[in-house]
């Protein structure tokens, strides 16, 4: 097991690689010069200069590479124009926002499609299996921010269950101590229940939106494979021995139906990564997402790169992840490393 | 690559081809809807601005914030500006940058792609580091960082949705040329003496051809959600130029006071093409490749 996961940390390493290069170039393909692009809109050219030597774009282009990855070695991101602040420091106190949102949109569609699937694969072409199909297409056509404003319509304005869609917590509560923050577990170790609830209710329609978004996959993932595993051998000969329905389906199939469906997490994440930035913007999340939106609008170049470069890493990281439990799940991996 | 020459089995090949692609029609009329539909959203991306009923960019500030009625069918909206016109209007720009936007991966990841897996060694260790290099990304957040670094306008829209795409076709039609290059067809052509290039272009791309036809229509759906996300934020077009993404942007802060109709009708609109051109794309799949049917 080791050896699989030493293997597969090195796999992720030319990856890593690539997204630093690919990162780096996207500043050196800013139409102009950077320099200019960097120092502002209302530079003078003294200060344009300034920027050329601090950034170091008057050194080769090998050189301005070495300098940003020693930069980014020691977690330095450059600085935001618009608030001033290191944009590091930023993205730090905001990811926890977007990693808590997404999530728990992850965890909602898991809880959706997994068993939609298995029921839909156990009932071939009954009605069920038939809204399994309906709902995947569906939700794959569903631009997610239109997802997200229909049920703010309906929750929010129509039947004023779920709070204004602005941000995490509601403004008459202040913000749980902070521990990991994820506002659902630190107001749960600050022993604040109301806290809790609130914030629960901020997250609901944000969460929903993005599950509704990542079930198709999932969902589509987990009936094709339950079909395929339960016209199998094995499956016919657990049934002819008499045990439960419940058994053969949950302990013999779905455990081998599994793999595939964990290999689609990872393309999940890549949809889900990116829908989050358009939830953020519709519900005034305060997480990375709508602090890149904001940046883009201002031409803030740092804080975007920043943001691209943070996603990426992450997605890198959770397809290891992926990988390293497929080998925990299905021992034949492990044998092959 | 059109031969005349050959009429004769080409034409029965055209015949089974048609009488199969009925076959699948009759089976599943859900590809006919949505064919009709996509014929729909063709004609609004043609004719649009002769069908508006009104000038998509007319404001009329007595007239503003009114709910669908009979003089606008969707509504007008804070400027007193037709819903209805606007987003009949706004399918040829949205049905361009997915057109577009396809057409450019297609010409990229094809190329790329058959040349990679025709030629082996270099060729294909670079395209496809290039196309892992993409897959680390979550897409629509790399489309967003080249849009900010490019530029923000239409045509960088298009390149990055393109870019974003490139993996999936390079994969596909590096997969397909690599069966085909040691194939007989292949073989006779290069004993007759053809160059390595020749053979490339005569030979394997119109046998790749259609299998990266029907990876279109299945991305056309994914290209058009792409592009209004990157709109919606606020990227590429701008307003009061309109189309499906931006609109339902500016509709989105009517949303909560309950004026409803601004941002629901464009997102309609591009919920409707994106499911048309997803039906579609499954459709034509299964007539080109009845293997891969679901």
């Amino acid at each position: 097991m080791m050896i699989l996961i030493i293997k597969r940390v090195m796999m992720a390493i030319p990856s890593l690689i690539g997204v630093v290069v690919v990162t780096f170039l996207l500043t050196r393909l800013l139409p102009g010069d950077p320099a200019v692009y960097f120092a502002g809109p209302a530079a003078t050219p003294q200060a344009i200069q300034e920027v050329r030597v601090k950034l170091g774009l008057d050194k080769p282009l090998i050189q301005q590479f070495g300098s940003y990855v020693f930069d980014l070695a020691h977690g330095n991101l450059g600085t935001s124009l618009t608030t001033g602040q290191p944009v590091i420091t930023e993205l730090r106190t905001r990811l926890p926002a977007s990693a808590e949102l997404t999530l728990l949109g992850l965890l909602v569609s898991i809880a959706i499609a997994v068993p939609l699937g298995i029921l839909a694969a156990t009932r071939p072409n009954s009605l069920l299996d038939h809204t399994c199909r309906i709902i995947s297409t569906a939700g794959v056509s569903l631009p997610v921010f239109f997802t997200g404003l229909i049920l703010i319509y309906v929750f929010y304005y129509l039947l004023g269950w779920a709070p204004a869609p602005l941000g995490r917590l509601d403004v008459f509560y202040v913000a749980p101590p902070q521990f990991t923050g994820f506002y659902l577990i630190d107001s749960l170790i600050g022993g604040d229940p109301q806290a809790f609830i609130a914030a629960l209710k901020q997250l609901v329609l944000p969460a929903l939106t993005l599950g509704a978004f990542s079930l198709a996959p999932i969902a589509r993932m987990t009936r094709a494979s339950m079909l395929a595993v339960l016209s199998s051998d094995f499956i016919r000969t657990a049934r002819a021995s008499g045990l439960s329905n419940w058994t053969v389906v949950i302990t013999y199939a779905f455990r081998n139906a599994m793999l595939p469906v964990i290999t689609t997490l990872g393309m999940v994440f890549s949809f889900l990564l990116g829908a989050n930035v358009l939830v953020e913007k519709v519900f005034a999340w305060p997480g990375i997402g709508s602090y890149a939106v904001e940046a883009l609008l201002a031409s803030d170049f740092a804080p975007v790169q920043g943001f691209v470069l943070t996603m990426a890493a992450m997605y890198v990281a959770l397809n290891l992840m992926i990988d390293i439990l497929y080998g925990l799940i299905d021992p034949r991996v492990r044998l092959e490393a | 690559m059109t031969d005349t020459t050959a009429a004769s089995p080409r034409e029965s090949q055209v015949a089974s081809l048609l009488r199969h692609s009925r076959h699948v029609l009759a089976e599943n009329p859900v590809t006919g809807f949505a064919f009709a539909l996509f014929l729909l959203i063709v004609l609004a991306a043609v004719f649009g601005p002769q069908i508006a009923p009104y000038d998509p960019l007319a404001s009329n500030t007595a007239q503003a914030l009114k709910p669908p009625n009979a003089q606008h069918w969707f509504g007008t909206d804070q400027l007193g500006r037709d819903v209805f016109s606007r987003v009949i209007v706004a399918t040829r720009l949205d049905f361009f940058i997915a057109v577009a936007s396809v057409a450019l991966v297609f010409l990229m990841g094809g190329f790329a792609g058959v040349a990679a897996g025709f030629f082996g060694g270099w060729t294909d260790r670079i395209v496809g580091r290039i196309a892992d290099t993409i897959m680390a990304f979550p897409l629509f957040v790399l489309a967003m960082g080249i849009v900010a670094a490019l530029g923000n306008n239409v045509q960088n829209i298009v390149l990055a949705t393109a870019i974003v795409n490139f993996p999936l076709y390079a994969r596909i039609a590096r997969a397909e040329a690599n069966v085909r290059r040691e194939a007989g067809f292949v073989e006779a052509a290069r004993l007759s003496g053809n160059a390595d290039w020749r053979i490339l272009v005569s030979q394997i791309l119109p046998n790749v051809f259609p299998i990266l036809v029907v990876q279109m229509s299945l991305t056309m759906g994914y290209a058009i959600l792409n592009a209004a996300g990157l709109s919606f934020i606020g990227l590429g077009v701008r307003p009061p130029t309109p189309e499906w993404g931006i609109m339902v942007a500016e509709g989105a802060a009517f949303m909560v006071a309950g004026q409803w109709w601004n941002a629901f009708f464009p997102g309609a609109a591009l919920m409707i093409a994106v499911f048309c051109f997803n039906l579609l794309g499954d459709g034509l799949r299964d007539i080109v490749d009845p293997r891969r049917r679901t």
